[in-house]
């Protein structure tokens, strides 16, 4: 079998010429015929959803959804797919999850609906009661061997639980508090994500999880870093409305701070992406989407620390020509997604506090951020100490004073 | 007597209960009620209006693009901006994929397993009591062979959509003047490629195999018959016309096809879950939950056309182009004239493309006004979606959406008149009250999606839209 290694790579590596399981549906099939593969029983829950992840997942290329559905999962309940209605299918579910407690996987699809106590979103009947997704939720989530959360609704809420959030929408980890509940987000999520996350879990159980509880292997880098049109953002080309060349950053780009694979993977057999069709990412794959992301056409604010204030693009453009380009942007992201909601629009909801492993994070990036100032700082003294003509000796110490310590405070960088 | 309560109704998009009483073996009343409520509508005001396209189409994942396409089309009215050339036929593409892939994944992944048994493995398992299977096993298996062909031709237009629309679901290009995906002459012949490939499956498996289908169950051309009205709002505009190659219009019991006048739409909330005064006429609507309201029994609102009922969709919209006549009105006349949309909606897109002239813009650029009101009223998937809206100083003030199935799953009116799929249960022969498949068919066959059924409502201040 694939050792783990090798799967992560393949799971990085597949883009447009090979999709993500051109290898993978072999080793799936090697290893359940050496029965090393149980087919795990699924519960697939929709609460407050749009159906969108379930849509997403018929897409899949490798495993396409039928191979999925009959070699790999053991699909006992989604109602959209249950050919018995009614009775018989809540039935089917209620057994799987009493007499395969401990081994089947919950999938949910949707927002947690909490308003008065979940009785806007019933989803069965037992008994002649209805239930609540929310009752059905805590009632199954501590048997479940995985809980997985597809889809931005349910892993951080979403659409489902954008301001005012009349139905008191909640991701599912919100909810449930007393195990790991693996995100994988998106609006809606890639199939591959999907996919990928579930073949991890067959093959080696829990995949690395990032602060937000993500697989890393999809979630680890920002759209900006892969993006095709970094060049341009470097270059200083943006474009001044979508649907032109050059960099989308001014134009609402949230490759930036959004953390997923868009870039290298694409979308839909792997044809095209928003950045790529010349339309800005809106970050559907941020635990701060949507209201952390908008207005979507309007660019990031300025990241502002306690003494700094500077632009993203002043960012890209100062540590790029030091070569540091990658390192700045992750930095700015972690930074980023905790000052966003000072820009909000009336009509966004306030700031949910972070919740503490975050806040360790963001000590860490800010420490990592001083750190390299403070090593750039002096890279910068020795390179111009070195050079014996110094034909523009300002202009660089002047670019990384004036780049640290500008007080741009109107935000406008134009 | 007996009465039977399904829910969750399966094979649907979202919580939608049923209840039938049975008497004699037929169905002698129902009441459909969808379980989800999000409040979209109070979502909206106060957004910047620019992301309204973005925002709206993530009501729903199973026809994002329809929910685009109508905002789009308000926010035209609402600013006089029109699309380009190019841009308008790059629109109605995306639509039209977005369409193809829906009809085909209805077909063989929600409707077909109630009439042929699929694999001997969840979800197709357990079957239902007494499945009433007709087809011959060997055509019944073949026909569930295709399912993974099928499901693998509704992604490739779902790679059309995405071709245009950057990504399906919820695509990311569309704007009030065309789309930001510039196109090329490579794009333009993969596209085609793709599209022909889809036309292939159609003619020579999919209507096929629909009226195989029907053919084995002839009885359900009757059975699930509507309530006789009709509507559309057409849809697909022709970017210099502005004529729809589907064509709007409204035909009561039968009688003429008439224009549809956007003013006769209004929203009632007798037994849906909302405080008195909400619904009714726009100006002084709001939309207040009120989960404990005795009687009610939905989510949905109850959407009426001159205060009546009407079904919209495939079916509607094939008769009131005059290009489908209906055997009876029923199950298997919806199943067959989606099939036949689905392959009319490939020979458009094929005339799209060849219309489509690479290089020139998509998108025009454009600064929108800081005000403005319209309404986006077209048909889509499942039948005619309206959206309304109104913004000040670029922000969205007010937002209203009637969609497709509210108008087919509403629970009764005012005046007690039932909803269209209430009244089409009426009559249903049940053979037997533990499996009740053919209330199942019947509901199925008018592709509910209650993910979308957030209600909503007419237009602010009566300005006639004629379409
Ligand atoms: S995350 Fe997006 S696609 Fe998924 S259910 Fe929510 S709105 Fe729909
Ligand atoms: S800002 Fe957006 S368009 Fe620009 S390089 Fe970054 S991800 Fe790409």
């Amino acid at each position: 079998m694939l050792s783990r290694r090798e799967f992560l790579k393949l799971c990085l590596a597949a883009t447009a010429t090979t999709g993500l399981a051109e290898i993978l549906i072999p080793v799936l099939r090697q290893a359940s015929a050496q029965s090393a593969l149980p087919r795990p029983p699924v519960i697939w829950l929709e609460l407050g959803s749009c159906t969108g992840e379930s849509v997403s997942l018929d897409n899949t290329r490798n495993p396409n959804f039928y191979q999925l559905l009959t070699e790999f999962l053991d699909l006992r309940y989604h109602w959209l797919y249950n050919t018995v209605q009614g009775d018989g299918a809540v039935r089917v579910m209620l057994d799987t999850v009493e007499k395969e407690a401990g081994k089947f996987w919950l999938v949910v699809e949707g927002s947690v609906m909490t308003a008065a106590d979940g009785r806007y979103n019933h989803i069965f009947m037992r008994n002649g009661e209805m239930v609540t997704g929310l009752a059905a939720l805590r009632e199954f989530a501590p048997k479940a061997r995985y809980v997985i959360a597809v889809g931005d609704c349910a892993a951080f809420g979403g659409p489902g639980a954008a301001h005012p959030n009349p139905g008191g929408g909640k991701g599912v980890w919100d909810v449930i508090t007393d195990r790991v509940v693996i995100n994988v987000s998106g609006c809606p999520s890639h199939p591959d994500w999907m996919t990928g996350t579930f073949s991890h879990l067959l093959l080696y159980g829990l995949p690395e999880l990032d602060a937000y509880n993500r697989p890393k292997l999809f979630y680890s880098r920002t759209i900006h870093d892969q993006c095709q049109r970094r060049q341009q953002f470097e270059d200083g080309i943006f474009a001044a409305f979508p649907g032109e060349g050059g960099c989308l950053y001014k134009v609402g780009c949230k490759g930036p701070v959004t953390h997923a694979d868009c870039p290298s993977r694409q979308w839909n057999d792997y044809v095209n992406w928003p950045v790529k069709a010349g339309t800005p990412c809106i970050g559907c794959a941020s635990p701060h989407f949507p209201d952390g992301m908008t207005p979507f056409y309007n660019h990031l604010p300025d990241i502002r620390t306690r003494s700094v204030s500077v632009s993203v693009r002043k960012i890209g453009a100062a540590f790029a020509a030091l070569g540091v380009g990658a390192v700045a942007t992750h930095l700015a992201a972690g930074i980023f997604a905790r000052r966003i909601h000072d820009h909000y629009l009336d009509g966004t909801k306030p700031s949910d506090p972070a919740p503490p492993e975050n806040l360790t994070q963001v000590k860490q990036e800010l420490d990592d951020l001083i750190r390299q100032q403070n090593a750039l700082m002096s890279e910068a003294k020795q390179l111009e100490a070195a050079k014996p003509h110094r034909r523009r000796p300002k202009s660089w110490l002047r670019r990384l004073v004036g780049f640290w310590r500008t007080e741009d405070k109107t935000g406008k960088d134009k | 007597m007996a009465r039977k309560t399904i829910f969750p109704m399966t094979r649907i998009h979202e919580p939608i209960r049923v209840d039938v009483e049975v008497e004699g073996g037929r169905v002698t009343d129902a009441w459909v009620s969808s379980h989800l409520y999000r409040g979209w509508e109070q979502m909206m005001p106060g957004r910047d209006v620019r992301d309204s396209i973005l925002f709206t189409q993530r009501i729903c994942g199973i026809c994002s693009s329809a929910h685009a396409v109508a905002d789009c089309l308000a926010l035209q009215q609402a600013t006089g901006l029109a699309p380009t050339v190019n841009g308008q036929h790059l629109i109605n593409l995306i639509l039209a994929a977005d369409i193809i892939q829906n009809h085909l994944r209805h077909f063989y992944l929600l409707a077909l397993p109630d009439y042929a048994a699929g694999p001997d493995t969840p979800p197709w398992t357990p079957r239902p009591p007494k499945p009433d299977f007709r087809l011959p096993a060997k055509t019944s298996a073949e026909l569930v062979g295709r399912l993974p062909a099928a499901v693998r031709i509704a992604a490739s237009a779902h790679e059309l959509m995405a071709m245009f629309g950057a990504k399906a679901p919820h695509q990311q290009t569309i704007m009030v003047t065309g789309v930001t995906q510039q196109t090329n002459a490579d794009q333009i012949k993969a596209a085609t490629a793709i599209v022909r490939q889809i036309k292939y499956f159609i003619e020579g498996v999919h209507i096929p195999d629909v009226l195989t289908v029907a053919a084995h169950y002839p009885d359900y051309y009757t059975i699930g018959k509507g309530n006789g009205n009709f509507l559309s709002f057409g849809m697909f505009p022709d970017p210099l016309t502005g004529r729809r190659a589907i064509r709007a219009g409204v035909q009561t019991g039968g009688g003429a096809v008439g224009d549809v006048d956007a003013a006769l739409i209004s929203e009632e909330i007798r037994y849906s879950w909302y405080r008195e005064g909400s619904g009714g006429r726009p100006d002084t609507e709001n939309t207040v939950p009120d989960r404990d309201k005795p009687d009610a029994y939905s989510w949905t609102k109850a959407p009426r056309y001159k205060g009546l009922a009407f079904e919209s969709g495939p079916l509607p919209r094939a008769v009131l182009n005059g290009e489908y006549r209906e055997k009876g009105g029923g199950v298997m006349d919806r199943l067959i004239a989606r099939a036949h949309e689905t392959l009319k909606l490939c020979r458009l897109a094929e005339g799209w493309l060849a219309q489509l002239v690479p290089g020139q813009p998509s998108l025009r650029p454009y600064t929108l006004p800081p005000q403005g009101e319209g309404a986006g009223l077209t048909d889509v998937m499942r039948g005619a979606l309206g959206h309304w809206l109104k913004f000040k100083d670029g922000k969205i003030q007010h937002h209203q959406v009637v969609t497709p199935t509210t108008w087919k799953f509403s629970p009764r009116d005012a005046s007690g008149r039932r909803g269209v799929v209430e009244e089409a249960l009426i009559g249903t022969p049940v053979a037997d009250l533990a499996s009740l498949v053919e209330v199942g068919r019947v509901v199925r066959s008018f592709d509910p999606c209650f993910t979308c059924a957030v209600h909503a409502v007419n237009l602010p201040n009566a300005k006639p839209l004629i379409i």
